[in-house]
């Protein structure tokens, strides 16, 4: 077969890019820890590990340029690099996201939970479940399944409709835990935010395969 | 094999949303795709034979007026072939036998009563290699339009034809010189000059920059888009980047089996070609993934 | 990487200077093979200058043959070869050109044509005094034309078509085909492309290959005595029709002559002779290179 080089470089991007997904997907997972575990030390560490992930990016994004500038793809290859090029991108803020989080556990560490947290890490696993199958579906150019977990946002914001009315209750009830359940308000809407960034990933695994960029989170609302 | 109808033959485009990649056999695939531009050239289940051997087979295809269309595959597979058909350059080669309809702006070029004469002086050619006549470049010019009787000013045509191959500014100061003495880049802009002058509606292009550098290459590209304006331009190129640069539509082409003759395998907006490629063995070439 | 610590020597050495002495004395002898070729030439052309340079003057060249050496000339076979070759050329030109072009342009591809380039490079290597009897039967009797200057020139003709047919087939054939291609693509007809392309293009050839012949038939001798021209011809040449001689049966008639001093005559009128064909040739060649520049 020809063009081994250039192959073996096309490959190496799309692994990159599974790369960058698993630390983003660390990332919520370790934020989603240290603010159960009040865990400060995690929460200084995932903030740091946030740069490694940006660089990351930048690297992975480069070498998608360099590749177009010297190989000129066409057709399907082209789309996978452009798709490449998108998708590093929403990984990158997901993992922003999963940072802020972090920076919010900071702020919650110091006193003890408002109540516990069920669905907030249900949000937050859903979100993970979600990123694990956006890049299988990558992986395997599956449009049906990129469809199929674009239902799955709905949950997600289900889920955030619920922890924001259940916080809102409970700031009308006691001033004293506003300061808290504002944080964990925007704690919910990162989690929702990582969820739409998934279906974005989505988005772009259809175009990949089909060539057209088709709008798939149409929120209910 | 089905016979159209006479004179009629109506291609259906493909659903346009979500096809993934096919792989078709090569008896199947009757690529319909038609321009919806008005065309100057149909040709129709179009096959060529040179003494025994087959080089095109069954090509249907339509060539939009004042567009580029380029046809692109690898070495041959009859692209150029196509080409001499359209302004009956084959006729020169002995044993050529041809079935099948060309018809340009309706009528068959083919026809026992056509005269090939006539036909090339409505249908102009540049070729691969420049080649310019070893005369002066406004005889070079001039030729075509004395040849074919023209009556007006010849030193203003002359003028025209070369500012419309953007080569006037470089010869204006000595048209005398011999074509000859141009660099390569000029010398194929003369030819398209020389092309111009008789006047055609068409212009047929054989890998015109395979013989130039990159820079020469630019800038007939872009005489390519300014002349499309005018005129309809069909162009066959190695060079797939230049066939994306340059084309509004591109044909690819293949040949059906090994030592088989040339078919048309895939016809349509260049853009589509180039991103989202209906065939497979379009896709497979395009990306290099075979020769 | 290992450094060579030895010296390198590149003189050749067992097979490959044997080799070498090969290609050296192969070189040699060619040179020698050549050189004995020009080595005859120069001798006898300094031969022919010592015998007949003292005879060249204004005088030898413009009186009639004579009885007496001392006042023999070349005026007449002069005048007489202008006259032929001449006549020649304006009928061997024009039909060479055509058959030419006709068989490299026009000829459809069949069995006819090839024999008729079949035949036309036999006719080449006929030897010229079988054209001589041809012209006597043709043209002397036949056409009643007797030895006339008219009669000289058909039948040199008739010796020279062949050659410079095949020379002009050539040069047509030089043309490169992209020039037709291109004017046959802008319209023009296959005979407006012979005459504007192809034929301004094969000229150079095809002049040099009419010189060429023309400086053989300068020379030609067997074929003239055949239909006649061997005889004492003392006025000027004016018309077709006069009888003639040419300057190489003026050298054949002087050669048989017993007297010294008409061989005398004879080196001389070589040496005229000579001039001519060698500023023929030069004309040739001049033409070939300002082409090949071009």
């Amino acid at each position: 077969m020809t063009r081994t080089a250039f192959e073996r470089q096309l490959t190496e991007i799309q692994d990159d890019m599974l790369v960058l997904a698993t630390m983003a997907e660390a990332a919520i997972e370790r934020s989603m820890d240290a603010l159960k575990d009040r865990d400060v030390e995690l929460a200084r560490q995932i903030i740091a590990d946030d740069l490694k992930i940006n660089e990351k990016r930048y690297n992975t994004e480069e070498r998608c340029l360099e590749l177009v500038a010297t190989q000129q793809p066409l057709a399907s290859d082209l789309r996978t690099i452009v798709a490449v090029l998108h998708i590093i991108v929403d990984l990158e803020r997901i993992a922003d996201h999963a940072e802020g989080n972090a920076k919010l556990a900071l702020l919650l560490a110091d006193e003890p939970p408002l109540k516990p947290y069920i669905d907030i890490p249900r949000m937050a696993q859903k979100g993970i479940e979600m990123l694990r199958a956006s890049l299988e579906a990558f992986k395997d150019r599956d449009t049906d399944r990129a469809r199929a977990i674009c239902e799955m946002d709905d949950e997600v914001d289900a889920l955030y409709d619920q922890v924001y009315r259940e916080l809102l209750t409970f700031m009308i009830q006691d001033p004293q835990s506003i300061q808290r359940a504002t944080y964990l308000i925007w704690v919910a809407h990162n989690l929702e935010r990582i969820a739409d960034r998934v279906t974005n990933i989505c988005e772009r695994v259809v175009f990949m395969v089909t060539g057209h960029v088709q709008e798939m989170n149409i929120s209910k609302y | 094999m089905q016979r159209p109808e006479v004179g009629v033959r109506i291609g259906s485009k493909m659903a346009a949303d979500e096809k993934t990649l096919t792989q078709t056999a090569a008896s199947e695939v009757r690529p319909t795709f038609e321009p919806p531009e008005p065309a100057v050239f149909t040709l129709r289940e179009l096959s060529l034979w040179y003494g025994h051997k087959q080089a095109i087979h069954d090509v249907s295809i339509n060539f939009p007026a004042q567009r580029v269309a380029a046809l692109i595959g690898p070495s041959g597979c009859g692209k150029s072939t196509i080409l001499r058909c359209l302004n009956r350059m084959n006729d020169l080669i002995p044993g050529v036998r041809v079935e099948g309809r060309v018809e340009y702006h309706g009528n068959n070029i083919y026809a026992p009563e056509v005269d090939a004469v006539e036909v090339r002086r409505r249908i102009g050619m540049v070729f691969q290699k420049p080649n310019p006549f070893p005369k002066s470049i406004y005889d070079n010019v001039a030729f075509g339009a004395r040849v074919n009787g023209y009556r007006g000013s010849m030193d203003e045509w002359v003028e025209h034809c070369l500012r419309q191959a953007a080569l006037w500014d470089e010869v204006k100061d000595d048209l005398k010189k011999s074509g000859l003495a141009l660099s390569g880049g000029q010398q194929q802009r003369l030819c398209i000059a020389r092309a111009l002058a008789v006047q055609p509606d068409v212009i047929l292009m054989d890998e015109p920059c395979s013989a130039l550098d990159p820079i020469a290459t630019l800038k007939i590209e872009d005489l390519i888009r300014e002349l499309a304006q005018e005129f309809t331009i069909i162009i066959v190129t190695h060079n797939m980047q230049q066939a994306a640069r340059v084309s509004d539509y591109t044909a690819f082409m293949l040949l059906s089996h090994e030592g088989g003759p040339g078919e048309l395998i895939e016809y349509g907006p260049t853009n589509d070609v180039f991103t989202l490629p209906k065939d497979k063995r379009t896709e497979d070439y395009i990306t290099g993934r075979f020769g | 990487m290992a450094v060579r610590s030895d010296p390198v020597s590149l003189r050749s050495s067992g097979a490959v200077a044997r080799r070498q002495a090969l290609s050296r004395v192969s070189r040699y002898a060619l040179l020698a093979a050549s050189l004995l070729g020009v080595a005859v030439l120069i001798y006898l052309g300094y031969e022919t200058i010592r015998e007949g340079a003292s005879r060249l003057s204004w005088d030898f060249i413009s009186s009639y043959p004579s009885r007496f050496a001392d006042r023999a000339g070349l005026r007449s076979s002069i005048l007489g070869t202008a006259w032929v070759m001449g006549a020649t050329i304006v009928v061997a030109f024009p039909i060479s050109i055509g058959t030419a072009i006709w068989i490299e342009e026009f000829a459809p591809r069949n069995r006819l044509l090839t024999l008729v380039k079949l035949n036309l490079a036999n006719l080449a290597g006929v030897p010229s005094i079988i054209y001589g009897i041809l012209g006597l039967a043709l043209f002397s009797r036949y056409l009643g034309l007797g030895p006339s200057i008219l009669a000289g020139a058909l039948t040199l003709s008739l010796m020279i078509i062949p050659m410079t047919v095949i020379a002009s087939q050539e040069a047509i054939r030089q043309v490169p085909p992209s020039i037709r291609d291109g004017s046959l693509a802008l319209g023009a007809t296959h005979w407006q492309t012979v005459r504007h392309h192809v034929l301004p293009g094969a000229m150079p050839g095809i002049m040099t290959g009419i010189i060429l012949s023309v400086s053989r038939a300068v020379g030609e001798t067997a074929a003239l005595i055949m239909i006649g021209a061997f005889t004492f011809i003392a006025f000027d040449n004016t018309k077709l029709t006069d009888d003639f001689t040419t300057v190489p049966i003026q050298i054949y008639n002087w050669t048989i002559r017993p007297q010294p001093e008409f061989r005398q005559n004879a080196a001389a009128a070589i040496i005229v002779l000579m001039v001519a064909v060698v500023s023929l040739n030069l004309v040739a060649a001049i033409i070939r290179e300002r082409f090949r520049r071009d």
